[in-house]
């Protein structure tokens, strides 16, 4: 039985930080109904963005306290929030009305683009790193089971984060406009709607969201590397389609549940070598038996 | 084209295959190699454009069906070489190479049952999955050397029989294409709702499609394994992948001499740019996003046919 809950909790913790990377995926899915492939190295760049700005906090404040760790959560955020803005007005806009496979091609493109120019020595070399501590970091033991702080701090930001998009996304002015222009475009930019404009906005807040995933994801495993992305941001994406791809609750549903069943499969001794298979197995009876995803609408096409 | 005249220039190029390839030794052993890379590369790109290009879905995962085909075609010859005396070894080889384009299509057969209920995104999506599950249980594999690979196949791969195998592919494809029936597919690409409406079976023609391609795919694997002389996952990864549907790209959708001439450039290509290979990936990838800005109907396509739709 703690065996049991001791895996719950690294599984939501894991969870947690795949399903801040697939509201990304799921929002510009929403809206551009596309799959933004360099979305995982967005979460890469995140990590790295708060590998460079912890050194540069701590000088003005005493290493390993909250308020720093915090101001490095914003600022990479802030960093990649414009980085995805400007992936998608240089790659992204000029195809907006072109086949969607063409924009697809090109978002693998962007992603091999920024995977590669990162693992230049110029930039941040193919090497692993250790991401340096933000915060103290304890333990706490009861009942068999073990809770380290940054899980706990994991968890608390993604709710934080999850609450306050979903206040963006259906309190605010500039979060209606989003839902208009997911639900119909053209209807939208007719009730004068700034298209561009809130393409941008979705890119940033998704992007914000893969960043705050990123420096959660280096706390918790300490190594980050150029190529992390890949594999994280494809199980975030499997998250997206498992919840239903466009649907931001679902998003959130379908990265906790993922992260709990992976880590579970992680402890049966015979399974452990497959995991990286199994969210893939996952993706494709979910789409076999349910292609719209957990929370997804069924849609029939029209001629 | 009518048929026979394509029936003949099979024949042709077979025949010209076999010559130059009694002349193989003339040349430097590096060139030779290149020449029976192309010659694979030709394969796996004609293979993919039936699938992605001709009948319109966009599968991210042929180098899982390559890897079908090249481990089963290894682990054959493996087997089969110590107890079969050698002057058996070209049955054993062609025997191998036919049993791994069955394996390789039977994975097809596996993926493309699911593929009718799937379009576009999705459809890639559940390819590369299958390609990365694939790539998991080979790496996981005791047999079948597990993440070191599986070692010390035997080179019987020489430049007749990989462009042999591609002379091959370009014929079935480019004939079932051009036949009654292969209308279908390009039905199938144009739009699927009005294909059904017409009587042409969706489903069947895309499941078609795939077993069809992942056959030579896996085929295209075993020469590879017998070139190469060694096997591992990380050869098939993703990237691999991506690579042959650039080629598909590159040459244009559903046009196989472009496909064909693609398939040569971006083989060769990689071998010029060997002195600076921490660039090499980064021109790549620009050279993709640059491709998909500019000319997204491919490099080799020119007027009639504009095949663009998705």
């Amino acid at each position: 039985m703690a065996e049991f809950l001791q895996q719950l909790i690294n599984g939501l913790a894991l969870g947690a930080i795949y399903a801040l990377i697939a509201l990304g995926y799921t929002m510009v899915y929403g809206v551009l109904r596309f799959i933004n492939f360099a979305h995982g190295d967005v979460f890469m760049l995140g990590a790295f963005a708060g590998y460079y700005l912890a050194p540069l906090v701590n000088r003005c404040l005493p290493a390993q306290s909250y308020l720093g760790g915090a101001i490095v959560l914003v600022l990479a955020m802030l960093i990649c929030a414009v980085l995805g803005m400007l992936i998608e007005f240089l790659a992204y806009r000029p195809l907006r009305n072109r086949p969607k496979l063409t924009v697809l091609i090109t978002a693998i493109g962007v992603s091999l683009f920024i995977e590669y120019s990162c693992q230049h020595e110029a930039i941040f070399g193919a090497a692993p790193r250790k991401f340096p501590d933000l915060i103290p970091t304890t333990a706490w033991h009861f009942w068999g089971l073990v809770l380290s702080s940054n899980q706990v701090i994991v968890l608390a930001t993604t709710l934080l984060l999850l609450g306050g998009l979903s206040y963006i996304v259906k309190r605010t002015r500039i979060g209606t406009a989003m839902r208009a222009v997911a639900f119909n475009e053209q209807a939208a930019a007719l009730m004068g709607v700034n298209i561009n404009s809130i393409i941008s906005f979705t890119f940033a807040l998704g992007s914000a969201l893969a960043a705050a995933g990123g420096i959660l994801f280096a706390m918790n495993y300490a190594s980050i590397e150029p190529l992390m992305g890949v594999q994280t941001g494809l199980k975030a994406f499997i998250a997206a389609v498992f919840g239903g791809i466009g649907n931001l609750p679902g998003a959130a549903l379908g990265g906790g549940i993922l992260g709990v069943i992976e880590t579970y499969a992680g402890g049966i001794p015979g399974l452990s070598n497959y995991r990286d298979g199994i969210a893939f197995a996952i993706l494709i009876l979910v789409l076999l038996f349910r292609p719209a995803g957990l929370l997804g609408k069924q849609q029939t096409e029209k001629v | 084209m009518t048929h026979s005249s394509t029936k003949r220039m099979l024949v042709i190029a077979l025949m010209t295959v076999t010559l130059a390839s009694l002349c193989t030794h003339w040349f430097n052993r590096y060139y030779v190699g290149v020449a029976i890379d192309i010659g694979i590369n030709i394969i796996l790109a004609v293979s993919l454009n039936l699938i992605n290009g001709h009948t319109g879905q966009f599968s991210l995962g042929h180098a899982g069906f390559m890897a079908v085909g090249g481990y089963t075609t290894a682990k054959f010859a493996l087997v089969m070489q110590p107890i079969l005396p050698t002057w058996l070894q070209p049955v054993i080889f062609i025997a191998g190479l036919l049993l791994g384009g069955l394996m390789a299509a039977a994975a097809g057969l596996a993926v493309g049952v699911p593929s009718l209920r799937l379009r576009g995104d999705y459809l890639a999506i559940v390819t590369l999955g299958f390609g990365e599950i694939i790539r998991v249980i080979f790496q996981n594999t005791e047999s079948l050397g597990a993440a070191t690979g599986l070692t010390g196949i035997p080179a019987w791969t020489n430049f007749g029989w990989a462009w042999g195998g591609a002379a091959v592919t370009v014929f079935v494809v480019a004939s079932l294409v051009n036949s009654t029936y292969g209308r279908g597919f390009i039905a199938v690409h144009d739009d699927e709702v009005a294909a059904g409406a017409s009587g042409v079976n969706p489903v069947r023609y895309k499941v078609t499609a795939f077993v069809i391609g992942s056959f030579f795919a896996g085929i295209a694997g075993g020469l590879y394994a017998h070139h190469k002389s060694f096997l591992s996952p990380t050869g098939f990864d993703f990237m691999k992948s991506i690579d042959i549907v650039v080629m598909v790209i590159l040459g244009g959708m559903g046009r196989t001499a472009g496909v064909i001439i693609a398939a040569v450039l971006v083989t060769v290509l990689p071998e010029f740019l060997r002195g600076m290979a921490e660039y090499r990936m980064i021109i790549y990838s620009l050279l993709i996003i640059g491709l998909m800005i500019a000319r997204p109907q491919g490099l080799f396509s020119f007027g009639k046919l504009g095949r663009t739709k998705a």
